[in-house]
């Protein structure tokens, strides 16, 4: 969909949903390409569901809601002639996130007879030209981590780079259909087309951060999609659902939604200033906001994401309910650690340093730990042992070590063994590889689209 | 949802629209008071300061940061997760129920003596955080 002639006045933005697979009205698309939509854009990922999903290279959502979601947006986009653009396929933006999401796409252009040009952005990093850039100083930690070495690089099971708009507007431009991009910012999947056609940084940008999590701009944000229209000066917003309203407070708000500064917001090329934005009323459930601001930064910078397995853990989890216990429940606790410790090292002969447990008292204290200022004795607990070794089978083995000791570990004022609750026989489950995210990092680099690699061709089947 | 009777004390939580805390990215976490108009905004703007977070959240006064927003009767705060996100000993993924202690923090009464900053008893030792080591 190359430009032609000079920008448009405007750009509408058709954001159906804050998650592929997060499942929408058909209304709601019907309703955004009456809107007059120029494009279709959807975030298929996002860290917050935790390491495991980059860790892995595997989707948090389900293929069902994924073809479903995309079936509907295919449909839309074919018979609108608009681009579809996808960011961070597959949750954590892995290449196997992208080939996953893709091949869903060709199935279903298959089967409903689409005929499309559909672009794939490859986010994945080696950690050895990584390392590279570590070692002419080009990699820098972002608050409040420190300074990057080799070595937690090559821990990675998977490494992303967080790409810009331009990657997306250059698969625009070679004439992708749809665009299937890995690791974005959640920013640069909206915003890519409406830099692309000449729209100002500043409105664009905003624009793309109210409308990243579809409907939780809105008064109810469990009705769905979002519309946005940008234009030379500012731009308007409103909900897809005809019941829900944009209000100048709901649009303001969702700067703060998961940020660490509402104000500002650092994209690779720059910064998004909103501070001196207004937010205005249209009616009473559209909002015109204008005075945002993108600076530009003096060096491009990618954000980097990475996932290392930690260990390999077992979950195990049994009830208490006897008030005995329960009256003196974090002694109890304490007698389970030191007496699963002495089992560990005397039974298994375990070096001390080579496991790690996490005994979580569900009812009592679990959540907040050391920060729980509500003291109350509660009717009954559930207790879960979480341990980590450094493989399942041992990991697997301290957990049965432990197993008679959830089942009838007494206080030790106790002269007999109580019985407790296990949930269901056998009472610990394997979880396999544990991760944790070990980068919280940018490189500089020289161009935007150095570090993604991009594929066009047609849809399957055509 | 304030409080009926006179003597219970109202906390943060009652006065608020909503507090509420999230992740903002793996390695921070964010909080939000959300407070109905003026006058409630002005009571969270004057509780919520690096102390009181500082002790409520175990961080240190220097990595906080606060941001007041009088336009729209906000005060949020941000500081470094203190546990990494889905590590062995992260028990909220989402940091999305880490706002409670704010929310009990107990509001000063305007008829009343000197304020009392924090709801509940002692500091309980707690947070089973253990290993081999």
């Amino acid at each position: 969909m190359p430009d032609q002639s000079g920008p448009p006045d405007s750009v509408g933005i058709l954001v159906p949903t804050g998650m592929l697979g997060g499942g929408f009205s058909p209304d709601t698309i019907t309703r955004g390409i009456s809107l007059g939509a120029d494009v279709i854009a959807v975030d298929g990922g996002s860290t917050d569901s935790g390491p495991y999903y980059l860790g892995a290279g595997v989707a948090k959502t389900t293929e069902g809601a994924v073809r479903r979601d995309l079936r509907l947006l295919l449909a839309a986009a074919r018979s609108a002639r608009i681009p579809l653009i996808v960011g961070s396929c597959g949750t954590g933006g892995t290449d196997s996130g992208v080939h996953w999401v893709a091949g869903i796409v060709d199935a279903i252009c298959a089967e409903d007879g689409l005929d499309l040009t559909v672009a794939k952005i490859f986010s994945e990093q080696q950690a050895g030209q990584l390392i590279t850039e570590l070692e002419r100083g080009r990699v820098h930690p972002l608050p409040p981590s420190e300074p990057l070495d080799a070595e937690t690089l090559g821990r990675c099971t998977h490494i992303v780079g967080m790409m810009g708009h331009e990657p997306i507007e250059h698969a625009l431009r070679a004439g992708a259909n749809v665009v299937l991009a890995g690791r974005a910012t959640d920013t640069a999947v909206s915003a890519a087309f409406a830099l692309m056609r000449g729209m100002p940084p500043g409105p664009t940008w905003h624009a793309a951060k109210i409308v990243e999590c579809g409907g939780q701009c809105t008064t109810n944000p469990a009705s769905g999609g979002v519309f946005a229209r940008i234009d030379h000066r500012g731009f308007t917003i409103e909900p897809l659902d005809p019941d829900t309203a944009c209000t100048p407070a709901s649009v303001a708000a969702h700067m703060l939604y998961e940020t660490v500064n509402p104000y500002t917001m650092r994209e690779p090329g720059g910064t998004i200033e909103v501070a001196g934005a207004r937010y205005t009323a249209i009616d009473e459930r559209t909002v015109r906001v204008e005075g945002s601001r993108f600076e530009p930064a003096d060096q491009y910078t990618i954000k980097l994401e990475g996932a290392a397995v930690t260990g390999y853990e077992t979950v195990s989890f049994t009830g208490i309910r006897d008030p005995q216990i329960l009256a003196s429940i974090d002694v109890w606790a304490e007698f389970f650690d030191k007496t699963l410790t002495e089992r560990v090292a005397s039974v298994l002969e375990l070096a001390a340093d080579s496991w790690a447990a996490d005994l979580r008292l569900y009812g009592h204290n679990a959540i907040l730990g050391e920060l729980e200022r509500q003291p109350a004795t509660p009717a009954e607990v559930g207790v879960m042992l979480l341990v980590s070794a450094q493989d399942q089978e041992t990991a697997t083995a301290i957990s049965k070590l432990a197993n008679p000791l959830l089942l009838h570990l007494p206080l030790p004022t106790m002269n007999y063994l109580p019985s407790f609750a296990f949930a269901t026989s056998p009472a610990h489950i394997d979880r396999g590889a544990a991760y944790e995210f070990v980068l919280n990092h940018v490189v500089d680099v020289d161009s935007p689209t150095g570090m993604f690699r991009l594929e066009i061709g047609p849809s399957h089947g055509f | 949802m304030a409080s009926e009777t006179n003597d219970a004390p109202r906390t943060l939580g009652d006065l608020a629209l909503e507090v509420r805390s999230k992740n903002a990215g793996p390695f921070w976490m964010t909080l939000e008071a959300f407070m109905p108009d003026e006058e409630t905004y002005r009571i969270a703007d004057a509780l919520i300061t690096t102390e009181l977070i500082s002790e409520l959240y175990h961080v240190a006064p220097a990595s906080l940061q606060i941001f007041r927003i009088p336009d729209l009767h906000v005060v949020k705060v941000s500081f470094p997760r203190p546990v990494v996100q889905g590590s062995l000993h992260d028990r909220d993924m989402h940091a999305g129920q880490h706002h409670v202690p704010l929310a009990n923090v107990v509001v000063p009464s305007p008829q009343g003596p000197g304020r009392v900053p924090v709801a509940g008893g002692p500091r309980r030792r707690a947070g089973r955080r253990w290993s081999g080591r």
